[in-house]
């Protein structure tokens, strides 16, 4: 069977699924479409935390940035994983005792205010669209390369899956389709980097794997190292970005993953703070198993592709290349007219002489990124159902990710702004059915942003970060650990780390892009990991001003001693 | 029954001795990511682990494996504190 009738048969299997679940798993109470009526087994509970967390990025994109950046790609690996460090020590449990319904909630009650709650629920709302746009791009992007239908078609298609489980089901169906997303997501992650790694170095395991040696001789890494070097790259294991850049950009997506609304609010579901403690636990290790993975798949990547395409007749290509070729994702261009294809770094000065002796006019290849870890089990010849599984998974993982963004949207919606802020006077079912609404309509929305996307996605992604950093983690960890912290203190911290942060970034993202070069950077700190700095000024804020205001209210302090304690009184 | 200040030290001493837990995991979260991935990275990775060179090692797979045991640990000595302290959560 070809690649598209498996791709049909297995997306068509996996969409089923889904499917049957939001119908089995209806929410009846606002409880159950906010958090699951908090039953969700910890198991359960870190399965769905992964599926939510691990979003088209981490599947489809982040093994292909690293195949790119080597070492550099570090700050990914790290900052997407130690941030549940953060949370499952500082924040989950705490926020469990709490026993609310949304981030802005905390917020709110915590700090007495109603002010602090829009600020808040202004925050998810700009940080999930601004993450959810990106997820229906990727479903776009799998379903006119594997199902060859147009991306109209295909975003189409991915909000009706998301539109019925995630309004009929709320936080129930979606904590159940995503435990199925998880599933379906690992496996077709694992099953090509199995083989791949196999193939390369006969060991199966990945993670052993890129450490392993080449059935040819020698170790994987020091091979590709000096493959790399002779093309004029920097070698694979060694670092471009500065230090400081590393840590700061590792220490902003640390912070920010932990401080990201459709994160915190898994915690949520769980029915008692040891749950929520040990969920963090399970989401992680399954969490770990991909981010251990993708390093290994980005190695196997970049050698193979270098391995395949470089100085190679184009007209021996296989049919691989030619198919993303007419995704526009690969493109050749043959400059010196050799018939063959030279993909090298032209930017490297050292390097021209090189290149002018070998009879090089520049690099003939242009590859997206994106496209690594879909083209992967093509480039290393795996069966079709393989390839076809890999759609399954990108399918999977841009659908949970959604979903679990649209709730934050709606239950921002319905629950902060009409109940909580303009009409605290509806009833239960009123609330259900407002909920219902804002996430048919935010479905819309980001189907629109998936079909026509702005050119600006990838820099705002920085932003999503940078403003979870700089304004809910500080705001929260004090909230907790800091008894004194008032309303006046977590406000000017919030606005200082939101505006300096946001201002950091639209001046170098948007403003002046061409200046967006490490020696007008602060410190040699890049926007993306300004987000670091914002939060120490969000702390460092928060505390003077509360210092020199009057302390929040007994019953406010009374509140924090009660949720550092698990048991009820 | 206790009295309102015995209560309060009580939770006093057991949030104490949370923090205890906290700071030195949190240390250990922080040596094995920044230190050992960023800070070192490059005196580490004069030693050899089989293919990998140590630093990178630690960067791109060790630092992970320890944040999963890190939060397994905090696990554990958790639910002991809420033993110790008599804070079991009875079931709803």
């Amino acid at each position: 069977m070809d690649v598209q009738t498996w791709t049909y048969i297995i997306v068509g299997l996996s969409f089923t699924l889904y499917i049957g679940i939001a119908i089995w798993s209806k929410a009846k109470s606002t409880s159950e479409f906010y958090v699951a009526g908090g039953s969700v087994s910890p198991l359960a509970n870190g399965m769905a935390t992964a599926a939510d967390w691990m979003s088209a990025a981490s599947f489809i994109s982040m093994a292909g940035l690293i195949a790119f950046m080597g070492y550099d790609g570090t700050v990914y690996l790290m900052g997407w994983t130690g941030g549940y460090v953060l949370l499952a020590l500082m924040l989950a449990p705490y926020l469990r005792k709490f026993g609310k319904f949304t981030v802005p909630d905390f917020i709110g009650e915590r700090y007495y205010s109603k002010a602090a709650r829009i600020v808040a629920l202004l925050c998810a709302i700009f940080i999930s669209f601004t993450y959810v746009a990106g997820q229906m791009r990727g479903v776009g992007v799998v379903f006119s390369r594997f199902l060859e239908v147009d991306i109209y078609w295909g975003v189409l298609i991915g909000m009706s899956i998301v539109f019925t489980y995630a309004v009929l089901g709320g936080m129930k169906g979606i904590t159940y389709t995503q435990v199925a997303q998880y599933c379906v997501l690992i496996f077709a992650y694992m099953t090509p980097a199995f083989f791949i790694s196999l193939m390369l170095t006969g060991n199966p395991i990945p993670q052993l794997g890129f450490g392993g040696e080449l059935k040819e001789g020698g170790y994987l890494l020091d091979k590709l190292d000096k493959v790399v070097t002779d093309l004029g790259f920097t070698a694979y294991t060694a670092q471009t970005k500065s230090t400081t850049d590393i840590f700061f950009i590792t220490l902003a997506l640390m912070v920010g993953t932990a401080g990201l609304p459709h994160v915190i609010i898994r915690f949520f579901t769980v029915p008692k703070v040891r749950d929520a403690r040990i969920s963090a636990g399970w989401a992680l290790l399954f969490i770990a198993i991909l981010y251990t993975t993708a390093p290994a798949v980005a190695t196997f990547a970049r050698y193979n592709i270098i391995d395949t395409v470089n100085e190679k007749p184009y007209a021996e290509m296989p049919t691989w290349f030619k198919k993303w070729e007419e995704t526009k994702l690969i493109s050749f261009e043959d400059k010196n007219r050799d018939g063959k294809i030279q993909f090298y770094n032209d930017k490297n000065e050292i390097f021209k002489s090189k290149a002018v002796t070998n009879g090089w006019k520049g690099n003939e290849l242009k590859v997206d990124r994106d496209i690594m870890v879909l083209a992967n089990p093509e480039i290393a010849g795996l069966p079709n159902w393989v390839i076809a599984l890999v759609a399954a998974g990108g399918l999977a993982a841009a659908l949970s990710t959604a979903a679990g963004l649209l709730l934050v949207i709606s239950t921002s919606i319905s629950h902060d702004l009409m109940k909580k802020t303009i009409n605290p006077n509806i009833t239960d079912k009123q609330e259900l059915i407002y909920a219902r609404i804002a996430a048919g309509c935010a479905i819309i929305i980001a189907g629109y942003f998936g079909i026509n996307p702005p050119g600006f996605v990838a820099q705002v992604v920085a932003f999503a970060f940078g403003l979870a950093a700089s304004s809910f983690f500080p705001a929260i960890v004090l909230g907790i650990f800091y008894k004194r912290m008032n309303k006046e203190g977590a406000i000017a911290g919030m606005i200082a780390g939101i505006v300096f942060t946001a201002a950091y970034i639209i001046y170098f993202k948007f403003i002046s892009p061409e200046a967006n070069v490490q020696a007008n950077w602060w410190f040699g700190i890049s926007p993306e990991g300004i987000g670091g700095i914002g939060m120490l000024l969000n702390f460092a804020i928060s505390i003077v001003v509360s210092k020199l205001t009057s302390p929040p209210p007994p019953e406010v302090q009374e509140l924090v001693e009660n949720i550092r304690v698990p048991n009820k009184d | 029954m206790e009295s309102q200040n015995n209560l309060q030290n009580h939770r006093q001493a057991y949030w104490r001795a949370n923090i205890r837990i906290l700071t030195i995991l949190l240390s250990i979260w922080f040596i094995v990511s920044f230190g050992c991935g960023i800070l070192f990275v490059d005196q580490l990775n004069q030693i050899k682990l089989g293919g990998f060179k140590l630093g990178f090692w630690m960067a791109q797979q060790g630092s992970i494996y320890t944040f999963v045991v890190l939060i397994f640990v905090y696990v554990k000595l958790m639910n002991k504190l809420d033993q110790k302290f008599s804070f079991n959560e009875k079931n709803d």
